[in-house]
């Protein structure tokens, strides 16, 4: 009855092919099987955002999602984003900023921060908590992170080169 | 934690779903966005022993106008509601409330028809349906089946759907130019399910109601559509009729307990609420004078 499924879909670029349990969810298998560890896997029921990655280019909790329905979908972590040079301006924000401490969270942060600033080049920093109102930070507390995303949406606009 | 073994089938049409259903009844459930059912899952709340994905069935996904009718297919997105210039122009409360469900990365996966089937009474959208006066539509064995709003919520996660039936649509009647809405929540965060919510729909005439449809949630086992309501129209609004028609939805409200809040706040904030919506709806700032929550 629960016999393992046959999945392909492309990971940061790359065509996988495997062979999964229903029960076995995105992250898990991007983690386990694939080695991509920067997901992280924090509450496991959708309320902490650690486990963000795209799927198809929506960000997605894949924690909520099982490795089967990602069949034929483009999946991108954050080691996809990080070895493209997509966020590097971010992650130097985030650096500069102090915006993590343990950075069990960083990886969704970024993720959630990439998409708003993809969808709304200025966001006030309003718009940012709202954003990231989906993912838990435990540690360095918000106002960095939200700092850090500000001064990356000026610098991409064009605008501010003392920042 | 990790949701426990299942089976897994993916549907390849509505009635390959329906066939699965009819063999296997309470035994499966219906993977749609998986945004309820899947932390459910993992929390051991629920373990079916099939999990029918009906996510790739095109055909269920998307907004139509019909004439004075908005159809929603029940794969559509909290995130393509979002986009929709048809919600936009034709249900705006709907619009509104769906900013409020959840985070970008929830709506981006959660649907519609998955969030009324699930029929969680703090969730936005029963509220809305019975606001706009929707009609649920589903699909079993012996054909299809339409299900006004008001008669589809049964209680806590409970619906009028069988375990052999998928719901497939909604419809809506399209917003009239002159109607006006209100939807309000409060929560701890924004995103988090709602402590009391409110999703209204009105016609205003002269500075009176000539229709009104309260829509509260979180206020009991199911969402609520408030007879009291009927108090408030076609009358003229003065503070002791409101005070009246409080009175009576605080008799309509079973409100539970639980970790965000007591029956009595919630009753609180639910008259807080309809002071609110009257007010704002009316331009009567003079009705909401000395509220506070």
């Amino acid at each position: 009855m629960t016999n393992t499924v046959a999945i392909s879909l492309h990971v940061n670029g790359e065509r996988v092919e495997a062979s999964v349990l229903p029960r076995l969810n995105l992250a898990d298998f991007l983690r386990e099987h694939l080695k991509l560890t920067g997901t992280h896997v924090g509450c496991e029921h959708g309320v902490c955002g650690a486990c963000t990655v795209r799927v198809n280019g929506d960000i997605v909790r894949s924690c909520l999602v099982l490795a089967v329905q990602a069949h034929h979908a483009t999946v991108e972590t954050i080691e996809g984003l990080s070895d493209s040079g997509e966020i590097a301006d971010l992650q130097s924000a985030f650096r500069e900023r102090n915006a993590l401490q343990c950075g069990f969270c960083t990886p969704g942060m970024l993720m959630a921060a990439q998409d708003l600033l993809k969808q709304l080049p200025s966001p006030d920093r309003e718009q940012i908590r709202e954003h990231l109102s989906g993912n838990y930070c435990r540690c360095t507390g918000y106002q960095a992170i939200v700092d850090a995303i500000e001064t990356t949406a000026r610098l991409r606009s064009g605008c501010c080169h003392d920042l | 934690m990790k949701a426990s073994a299942f089976a897994y089938a993916r549907a390849t049409s509505v009635e390959n779903a329906l066939e699965l259903l009819t063999v296997h009844g309470d035994k499966a459930k219906v993977l749609s966005g998986g945004q309820s059912l899947l932390p459910a899952m993992n929390l051991r709340l629920i373990a079916p022993e099939l999990v029918v994905d009906i996510g790739d069935l095109a055909e269920l996904r998307g907004v139509v106008v019909k004439g004075d009718v908005l159809a929603i297919g029940a794969l559509t997105r909290h995130a393509d509601l979002l986009k929709s210039a048809e919600i936009a122009a034709h249900a705006p409360l709907l619009m509104e409330a769906v900013a409020h469900v959840a985070h970008p990365a929830i709506r981006n996966r959660g649907t519609m028809g998955g969030s009324l089937a699930q029929a969680d009474p703090a969730s936005e959208l029963p509220a809305c349906m019975l606001a706009l006066g929707a009609t649920i539509i589903a699909r079993g064995p012996d054909g299809e089946r339409r299900i006004a709003a008001n008669e589809f919520f049964a209680g806590i996660y409970e619906t009028a759907l069988t375990s052999q039936e998928l719901l497939v649509a909604v419809e809506l009647p399209v917003a009239a130019k002159s109607s006006t809405h209100f939807f309000h929540e409060f929560a701890r965060r924004h995103g988090d399910y709602a402590i009391v919510g409110l999703a209204a729909q009105a016609s205003v005439r002269d500075g009176r109601f000539t229709d009104l449809r309260l829509g509260f949630f979180a206020v009991g086992d199911r969402p609520l559509l408030a007879k009291s309501a009927a108090k408030l129209v076609d009358v003229a609004l003065t503070p002791s009729v409101l005070a009246d028609a409080a009175s009576a939805l605080s008799d309509e409200l079973d409100p539970l307990e639980d970790q965000q809040a007591t029956p009595a706040m919630r009753r609180h904030l639910a008259k807080v609420l309809l002071t609110r919506c009257v007010s704002s709806l009316l331009a009567r700032p003079d009705l909401g004078a000395g509220v506070s929550v």
